[in-house]
């Protein structure tokens, strides 16, 4: 099975497949013309190995260096503030090892924004994952005006976050253009004070969420439909099976890897959740809607607290840190195996 | 592709030049002169926020003026948007390459300017012109020092809307609180929703707990817990009580626990501005932002009107004291001496007439206030000069750190969330964790 699916090496020599998989990433490289270089075989191996490594170094090291610049120092360096009182002002010299931490995990207002966080980890899959399963089913078939239905259900998420987050605040607002729409339509009972009530604002922030992000889950979920062949469909078809049966026994299962990389994106996304929250109530009303990113705003860096904006922060990322890593291991684990098995089943179709 | 990757590592590397060139131009600034004796060339660097219209070209003049005045001395003027100079200073104190003349909000936030060793002691250089602006300067005063000089001083009162107040049969301003829920109640009767309160920025939501507690707390008590950060006083509790009370007869506006303090029409200054509601307690800032707000861009016009925040039964606070706040100018600890001279001119006679002729603040120079243009804010200037003390805003007194805790922990009372006690607690625990 393995050999089937690199076809590329095969025939190639030992050689060539041990420096196909020696270079992995730059499987491109293994193409480069063969007459360029010296008659003998393995000076000529020695030289392309070397432009290999040359070619790899010059196009890896501009990403390595702003890889190692704007991601992984500072991350080690607000590993390091986190460690220590400090205003941002004047030398950081109080060091109170993990206090912090223990500050953070201790305060009410911090475990609120990591139960939010979850909540709309959870929520976000829930509603958004059928919403978007079945507006892709559906316009996953032809009927006309479908491009303009896809292009229109796709303009949420194109939408800059903040911009989306004004026009929400703006419609949301009390006897604000939402409110009159549902009083015109004879809706009047279910008008909340959508955003200023503690009880209810986090219900109206997930509903813009999902308004938001669904077009993400649908758009995905579109491309990997493409990925589904339709061979299948019609050889169900042709054995007498309905459209729902089609969608539940094969569309659906065959959509797992885009769902739960779809799943795994959503997932990040809520624990990092900010912008939309900020623009909408900065957290509040009461902290009823705040997250870790606002906590981590509010709490620390608008309070010169730097320290233990760091700490925050640190705790962010392990906390999401931990979740992907989790996540790959027990749920995307099979993923490739999945793929596999539907290209696997491809060739058997034909 | 290998063409896109050069260009990309040219642009790189042009980048990387651009940010280590703006490092080394904002480290070259204010260490250059540190001789600054007579004679010699100095430069000042001074950054202001006055960027637009009259007010800009006038603080050129000043500028001109005095380098006439001074030979030798050049002024370095950068006007900046006030978002933009706020973030620039915050880079500034966090790197230590202050500008030589900045502006000082006073309170817990030059305390920690102070302790970094990064602002000048003025008490004795400048000492003539603190004596001259009188009581204001305790804002800007740590551990018996001054650092700083306020130009320009507020207070914040109640705006209210004069033929709303008129139509619900309400004819004299509230001076007391029981006159202040009286006028809730005939507006309600009106309907016309009382007052409008930005709590979803927190801080004009913290002016009503700031109040009460200059209400209840005596001058000496509220003295002590800046000093000390002890909050155990019993005054503190009563105000926020005063509050609860306040919170449970719900005068705001629907939905005010969103409502952002002054931007759009749906601000608490927005609903101010258009007549959707009586009054709102703010700073002297407030006819400046109704007017932004208007179509007409007039504000309320003719029917401004302002009283100052009413006088709580019972408080131990003296009735007649302002919560205030306004900016100062401070000078760089490295900065050349000519920069305290420079700070005295621009509190000078002159300098702070021409500042209020052209509407560009409250004047803490006495000599000036008679020159303020707007009608307003000449009545709000008038209970400034007369009140006893001018507390500053507590937040800014607290600094970031408290300040952050208390405002927050007032909000969740707004939201009838919290009580008295967690606003007090949650300051003393902000304190423990200084």
């Amino acid at each position: 099975m393995a050999s089937d699916l690199t076809p590329r090496t095969q025939g190639r020599g030992p050689r060539g497949a041990a420096a196909g998989a020696r270079t992995g990433a730059a499987g491109q490289a293994s193409a480069w013309p063969a007459a360029a270089g010296p008659r003998d075989p393995d000076a000529r191996f020695r030289s392309r190995q070397w432009r290999q490594r040359l070619e790899i170094a010059f196009f890896v090291t501009p990403a390595l260096v702003l890889f190692a610049v704007f991601v992984v120092v500072p991350i080690v360096q607000a590993g390091r503030y986190s460690m220590f009182k400090w205003n941002g002002l004047g030398p950081m010299d109080n060091f109170i090892g993990f206090q912090n931490y223990a500050n953070a995990l201790a305060d009410t207002i911090f475990q609120r924004a990591v139960t939010n966080n979850l909540l709309i980890v959870v929520l976000s899959i829930a509603i958004q994952l059928p919403i978007g399963l079945a507006i892709a089913l559906l316009l996953n078939r032809s009927f006309p005006g479908r491009t303009a239905m896809r292009v229109i259900v796709f303009v949420p998420y194109v939408l800059a976050e903040v911009v989306a987050g004004v026009i929400w605040a703006l419609l949301l607002q009390p006897n604000g253009p939402l409110d009159s729409v549902l009083d015109a339509v004879g809706l009047g009972f279910v008008k909340q004070v959508w955003l200023g009530d503690p009880g209810f604002a986090l219900w109206t922030v997930i509903g813009v969420l999902t308004w938001k992000y669904v077009g993400l889950a649908i758009v995905l979920l579109l491309a990997g439909l493409q990925g589904v062949p339709e061979e299948l469909n019609e050889a169900a078809s042709i054995d007498g099976a309905s459209w729902w049966q089609v969608q539940r026994k094969i569309t659906i299962p065959l959509l797992g890897p885009t769902i739960r990389t779809w799943i795994f994106l959503s997932m990040i996304g809520s624990l990092q959740l900010f912008d939309m929250v900020w623009i909408l109530t900065k957290g509040g009303p009461a902290n009823a809607t705040v997250t870790m990113a606002t906590y981590l705003i509010n709490q620390g860096t608008e309070r010169s607290q730097y320290g233990y904006a760091s700490a925050v922060a640190v705790l962010l990322f392990a906390i999401s840190f931990i979740l992907a890593i989790l996540y790959q291991t027990f749920i995307q684990r099979n993923d490739s195996d999945d793929a596999s098995v539907v290209r696997g089943r491809r060739k058997v179709s034909r | 592709m290998k063409r896109t990757t050069a260009l990309r590592a040219v642009a790189l590397g042009a980048g990387l030049a651009m940010l280590a060139t703006a490092c080394s131009s904002g480290g070259s600034g204010s260490s250059e002169e540190t001789a600054g004796g007579d004679g010699e060339n100095v430069t000042l660097q001074w950054w202001h926020n006055s960027n637009t219209g009259e007010g800009k070209d006038y603080y050129d003049q000043v500028a001109d003026q005095f380098e006439q005045d001074n030979p030798g001395v050049t002024i370095e003027v950068s006007a900046l948007q006030h978002e933009d100079m706020l973030t620039k200073l915050d880079a500034a104190f966090q790197t230590g390459d202050t500008p030589d003349v900045f502006m000082e909000r006073g309170g817990g936030e030059l305390a920690a300017h102070v302790e970094a060793g990064l602002v000048k002691d003025i008490t004795e250089s400048a000492s003539e012109t603190i004596a001259n602006i009188g009581g204001v300067v305790d804002g800007w005063t740590h551990e018996d020092k001054v650092y700083a000089l306020p130009f320009s001083i507020g207070v914040v009162g109640f705006w209210y809307n004069k033929s709303l107040f008129q139509q619900a049969g309400i004819t004299e301003p509230p001076a007391t609180m029981e006159e202040l829920n009286a006028a809730n109640d005939k507006l309600k009767a009106a309907g016309i929703e009382p007052i409008s309160v930005g709590a979803g920025d927190k801080w004009p939501a913290a002016h009503y707990w700031y109040y009460f507690a200059l209400r209840e707390c005596s001058k000496d008590v509220m003295g002590e817990a800046i000093a000390t950060r002890d909050f155990s006083d019993d005054c503190f509790l009563r105000a926020g009580a005063d509050l609860e009370a306040l919170v449970a007869t719900k005068p705001f506006n629907t939905g005010y626990l969103a409502t952002v303090a002054q931007t759009g029409p749906a601000s608490a200054s927005g609903l101010l501005a258009t007549g959707k509601v009586a009054m709102e307690l703010a700073g002297h800032w407030e006819p400046g932002v109704m007017k932004g707000l208007t179509e007409d861009g007039t504000g309320l016009g003719e029917n401004t009107g302002w009283f100052a925040f009413p006088a709580v039964d019972g408080g131990e606070g003296d009735q007649a004291a302002q919560l205030g706040g306004g900016d100062a100018w401070a000078c760089a600890q490295d900065a050349p001496d000519v920069c305290v001279d420079f700070i005295e001119y621009l509190l000078s006679d002159e300098v702070q007439k021409g500042f209020a002729e052209y509407d560009m603040g409250l004047p803490t120079n006495r000599s000036a206030s008679a020159f303020v243009q707007d009608p307003a804010l000449a009545g709000l200037l008038a209970v400034r000069n007369d009140a006893p003390y001018i507390q500053l805003y507590l937040d800014t007194e607290f600094g970031e750190n408290i300040g952050g805790a208390m405002n927050d922990a007032i909000a969740t009372v707004f939201a009838e969330q919290g009580s008295a006690q967690d606003i007090v607690d949650a300051m003393t625990s902000a304190a423990a964790n200084e």
